[in-house]
């Protein structure tokens, strides 16, 4: 009976496994081969990466594609660290009631699909257009500026706070740091771990981001890659491999910033859940 | 209180910038989208008609298709993935369990793809000419390839297979660090008691990690009466409007048909309204705790 639950266990857990490992598989061993290959359901790579690292590089440009993404998601990662923690700092550390009361007011905007904020967003940036062109419609910083700043983030830094150690607070201004030296240099060089777990969920879904650039973007030397990939899957005669090499290259760097850092993620999310 | 006065005003400064870009991007837009829900025209020539395009909604065949569609995505994917997330870190919780650490990161993996990425995967997987037909006919299962993504019910599935796909690892690994924090003891006690595997993950296991389950399922439920980028780019809301999601239709009536503002407007209210009735509920079920 014992043995026969364990067997269960593995054979489940093997089979779970299987299915979420294989898409990856498929997807990197597509890369390797040509479009053709790739429909008749080759699973062996093949020896046409360069080829297709050629074609997306020379005719795609999915470097430029990297290069639009690459400063969207470190713009973003770097203001939204600085804004959330200010905030989610000054929440804890400088408590009222009416501070209370304007976070609790913040946090409901976590309830608001960005669906329902789209066009308004729209017919924003296409106002700011008039006066601001490098902040309007089809500009990199109109496809960051409405993701910067997340109630969750900010919820994020303010439960982390709490397990900060006041006294430092105390002992900084005994030495004549001003309020905002406390924060920069005692409290931010003491919550790494927070910030790390900010930073990964922060870049990852500024980099994975789809909807908001979909519609503020418009130009294709504007294109960040998760719109590159969608163009590519719904030509009308899609090069698989090429295809798949994207998709490969656009996983890169969200999965090794999250396995570099997974301990600090896990950290830092039950930090907020707790 | 001279001191304590100030610091006061200094708290207020370090929360400003927030205040200031959450009203701008999120509360100033939705009062926007509220009063655009009651204009109507093409484009930006619009005029006010009152709650007519409230009225619109229940004749709108693609509004009830896309309310519809949400709903199965709801109702079917979020309890799948909540239960399977939990087994899976019940099953690697167990400290006698072997090759732990890879079924771990094989079952996380599929959360570091983009959503996009994802999509376009599952869309030539299960694409006529895909490999799941292929596999299929070769073990002779079929004989003529299943029209996954051109039928309707079918093509539900995919995208229902695809989002549990893409966050049941996600979500396990909330349990797996829940059940660390859970003391031995506890499991010895009941086990002494003579208690069975069941009794112990219906009576210890689900109602300690409560909390974590109740986190899980309101980000999943929001996540999902949201979904956009799976419909968009996994069958583009086809075939007919069978898998068109809400916020795919309000991107259609926004961008991609004649731009119809303020009726996109009226629809985008539907999900907010749907998401502060689901939280609410789920936080009722979950009971006092929090």
């Amino acid at each position: 009976m014992k043995v026969f639950k364990r067997a269960f266990t593995y054979i489940f857990l093997s089979v779970a496994a299987f299915f979420s490992i294989f898409p990856f598989f498929w997807m990197v061993v597509s890369s390797t081969n040509k479009s053709v290959d790739v429909t008749k359901g080759r699973l062996l790579p093949g020896s046409h990466l360069f080829e297709n690292m050629k074609n997306l590089f020379e005719t795609v440009n999915m470097g430029q594609a990297l290069l639009n993404s690459a400063m969207i998601a470190i713009a973003t990662t770097v203001l939204a660290l600085i804004i959330a923690s200010l905030a989610g700092y000054g929440f804890e550390i400088y408590r009222s009631r009416k501070k209370d009361i304007l976070f609790n007011i913040l946090l409901l905007s976590m309830m608001i699909p960005f669906a329902a904020l789209m066009v308004p967003l729209y017919r924003m940036f296409g106002g700011i257009s008039q006066t601001l062109p490098i902040i309007g419609i089809d500009t990199l910083a109109a496809a960051l500026l409405p993701t910067i700043t997340t109630a969750f983030l900010i919820f994020f830094f303010r439960q982390n706070t709490k397990m900060f150690a006041k006294e430092l607070i105390e002992a900084g201004r005994i030495d004549g740091l001003s309020e905002l030296g406390i924060f920069f240099k005692i409290f931010m060089p003491s919550m790494k771990t927070a910030y790390a777990a900010a930073a990964i969920i922060t870049f990852m879904n500024s980099w994975n981001n789809y909807l908001w650039p979909l519609v503020v973007l418009q130009s294709p030397e504007k294109q960040t890659i998760p719109l590159l990939i969608s163009n590519l899957g719904s030509s009308y005669s899609p090069d698989y491999g090429v295809s798949f090499l994207a998709i490969v290259i656009a996983t890169i760097p969200t999965a090794l910033v999250f396995f570099l850092m997974q301990r600090h993620f896990v950290a830092g999310m039950m930090g907020s859940v707790k | 209180m001279n001191h304590k006065r100030k610091s006061q005003t200094i708290g207020w400064v370090f929360v400003l910038i927030s205040t200031v870009f959450i009203t701008i991007f999120y509360f100033y837009p939705m009062f926007q989208a509220l009063l655009l829900s009651f204009k109507s025209g093409m484009g930006n020539n619009l005029e006010n008609v009152g709650f007519s395009n409230y009225k619109r909604l229940f004749g709108d065949p693609t509004f009830i298709a896309a309310l519809k569609n949400t709903f199965i995505y709801l109702i079917f994917q979020v309890p799948i993935m909540i239960i399977l997330a939990l087994v899976f870190s019940v099953l690697l919780n167990d400290p006698k369990l072997r090759f732990k650490g890879f079924f771990r990161i094989a079952i996380f993996l599929p959360a570091v793809t983009s959503l996009v990425a994802y999509s376009v995967i599952f869309k030539n997987i299960f694409a006529q000419n895909g490999i799941i037909n292929k596999f299929l006919i070769d073990i002779s299962l079929i004989s003529e390839p299943i029209q996954w993504l051109t039928n309707p019910i079918l093509a539900k599935i995919v995208i229902i297979m695809a989002i549990t796909w893409r966050w049941t690892g996600y979500n396990m690994i909330f349990y797996l660090s829940g059940l660390q924090n859970i003391d031995a003891s506890i499991y010895e006690a009941a086990r002494m008691d003579g208690a069975n595997a069941f009794q112990i993950f219906t009576k210890i296991t689900i109602p300690m990690l409560k909390p974590i389950i109740l986190f899980t399922s309101i980000t999943s439920t929001i996540g999902t009466l949201q979904i956009f980028d799976e419909t968009m780019n996994i069958t583009n809301g086809g075939p007919g409007n069978g898998t068109v999601s809400i916020s795919q239709y309000i991107y259609n009536l926004s961008f991609k048909y004649t731009p119809d503002f303020g009726y996109a407007a009226a629809v985008s209210f539907v999900i907010v309204i749907l998401i502060v009735l689901f939280s609410l509920i789920q936080f009722r079920v979950a009971g006092d705790r929090k």
